[in-house]
């Protein structure tokens, strides 16, 4: 796991650019690279260090998670939907511009171990949660000895699946059979793993999704990672606030223990688990 | 820039507010970098309960204007979990960030430890304070009396007869430098902290946060899991200045000023009416390192 300064960055956009209903955001920093490559599945703390707040009802307050959706050349790409204040505001930054960011933080996918090496990796996502997924493939594919990955993404229409482009070779579904299969990439997944079931699934997603992804590889016995998506107030342990859940009892800060947990440490996913309410 | 403090010597005023950095996990996600710049010149541990508890059901947070409101429910290990567990670790964090301080920061200057418990009896305060007393590691002990008396319901904190009487019966288990943690959901917090002051209390640190409230924005029910929780961060700050002016007006222990404060110029103003030291909360949140950035700009 990759540690992040103890100080948040001061970062410059260096680009911001449409795919489909997203947009990406890639951001430098211009003190250099630092020992501080994000792992698959880390996240920073994101917001902008001008007009953050005072708009709309005083907000956002709070920074806004976002997992690494590659990083490359020293830019880090974040992937980001408009769908509150927090996420309106970066979506307007322009080049120049400047966010905080505090980062890498958090668990990301386990990659070794067991024989995950030798089971075949199925990458399954949804919605703006498919970001974790394309580092992810980028570190896969940097190691020869393993089957390329096979990717299954998952969107409400046809702008939204634009972003599949943000992967390469993904298989898409969509809920109105805009692009791709028509219907849930669950359906998708239970194929390929009844197909063949010596897999690896690394998947993230609405909580909806990712319940069926769990269950689905539960009933199959397949080991599952999910990277949940959770506001969060702090982003390091610190709130409280984002938790799930433990299969067993008490919970897990998706900020510190995740945000990828195995799938066996959840009992379920629920809609509201880790929800931080306005926190978008 | 040092300050005196209940007879502990500080490097600077500024120390976290209880529950709004969590040192042991900080260390997780930092490494060595959160000890060579800790932010903090004395570290408040989470509040600490008798039996452990887990925490209330999500969702626990929820972003208002300028604040945020929680309903945590402090989670925690328990007494035993707390002393056997998290206090050698935060003793190790402590004495390591003393060490590797910068100049500025009050290099080798003792970071004390103060231990926030909570109990809804006097009986329960009891036992956790006599529990910390035996332990070196812990310089102070601050007491959460935000919590509804089992017997009457009533926060112990909102009524100063039931408060001077908590505190009277807690001062004796323990030699080690007394805080109590006033709430502000009371009618007048002045009196409350005078309560405080005559059951003993060595200081009082204010504000808790305000009780409040959100609805979910498509079942009209609220949103936290808990129904209710606190309102802190920068919406709450002119209402701790006013708390804080008037109960350090009216005491002659020191005061611990909190609420709201993101900047030096806001710690400035906490100190200008009376508070000893300044706790950041919230502001962590949003800058991990706000505490050290805050003291170096009351230099």
């Amino acid at each position: 796991m990759s540690q992040a300064p103890f100080a948040r960055r001061e970062l410059t956009v260096t680009g911001i650019d449409d795919l489909g209903a997203y947009r990406v955001m890639r951001v430098v920093d211009p003190a250099g690279e630092r020992p501080h490559v994000p792992e698959p599945g880390q996240f920073a703390m994101i917001a902008a260090v001008e007009r953050w707040g005072g708009g709309e009802d005083e907000r956002p307050y709070l920074p806004r998670a976002f997992s690494f959706a590659r990083h490359a050349e020293g830019q880090s790409h974040f992937l980001l939907e408009d769908v509150g204040p927090g996420t309106r505001r970066l979506c307007e930054l322009r080049p120049g511009e400047r966010v905080w960011a505090l980062a890498p933080l958090g668990r990301g996918f386990t990659l070794e171990g067991g024989d995950l090496e030798q089971r075949r990796a199925l990458l399954v996502g949804g919605g703006v949660g498919i970001a974790p997924l394309a580092i992810l493939q980028d570190t896969l594919a940097q190691d020869p000895s393993r089957a390329p990955a096979t990717v299954l993404l998952g969107f409400r229409e046809r702008e939204r699946a634009a972003g599949a482009a943000l992967l390469r070779n993904a298989r898409v579904a969509t809920d109105d059979g805009s692009v791709g299969h028509h219907g849930l990439v669950t359906e998708l997944l239970a194929q390929e793993i009844e197909s063949d079931p010596h897999v690896a699934v690394y998947a993230c997603g609405p909580a909806a999704m990712l319940e069926a992804v769990r269950a689905l590889c539960e009933l199959h016995e397949v080991p599952a990672q999910l990277a949940l998506e959770a506001g969060m107030a702090c982003g390091f342990g610190a709130c409280y606030g984002c938790v799930v859940p433990r299969r067993g009892g008490g919970y897990l800060r998706v900020c510190l223990d995740g945000p990828v947990i195995d799938a066996a440490m959840l009992e379920r996913v629920d809609e509201h688990a880790g929800g931080v309410g306005g926190t978008r | 820039m040092s300050v005196e403090f209940c007879g502990l010597e500080l490097a600077h005023p500024i120390i976290n507010g209880s529950g709004t950095f969590d040192a042991i996990a900080a260390r997780q996600a930092f490494g060595d970098e959160l000890l060579e710049h800790f932010p903090f010149a004395a570290y408040v541990s989470k509040t600490i309960t008798l039996r452990p508890r887990a925490g209330n059901p999500a969702p626990r947070l929820w972003e208002t204007p300028a604040g945020l409101i929680n309903s945590i429910g402090l989670p925690n290990k328990g007494l035993d979990g707390y002393l056997n567990e998290d206090l050698p670790k935060l003793a190790e964090i402590t004495a390591a960030a003393a060490a590797r301080a910068p100049a500025e920061l009050g290099a080798g200057r003792p970071v004390p430890l103060i231990t926030n418990v909570m109990g809804a009896s006097a009986e329960e305060l009891s036992e956790l304070v006599q529990a910390c007393d035996r332990r070196a590691e812990i310089a102070a002990i601050e007491l959460n009396v935000s919590c509804p008396n089992v017997a009457t319901g009533l926060d112990i904190g909102a009524d100063p007869l039931q408060l001077e009487a908590v505190v009277r019966a807690v001062r004796e288990r323990s030699a080690k430098p007394l805080i109590v943690k006033l709430t502000p959901n009371t009618a007048d917090v002045a009196a409350c902290a005078r309560a405080a002051e005559r059951g003993g209390a060595d200081a009082v640190s204010l504000i808790n946060t305000l009780r409040a409230t959100a609805l979910a924005p498509r079942t009209r029910a609220p949103w936290l899991g808990g129904g209710t929780g606190g309102l802190s961060g920068a919406a709450i700050r002119a209402v701790a200045l006013a708390q804080v002016a008037a109960v350090a007006a009216r005491l002659a222990i020191p005061v611990i000023g909190m609420g709201g404060v993101q900047s030096s110029a806001h710690a400035r103003e906490l100190l200008d009416v009376g508070a000893t030291l300044v706790a950041v909360g919230t502001e962590s949140f949003r800058d991990p390192a706000a505490g050290a950035r805050i003291a170096r700009g009351l230099r």
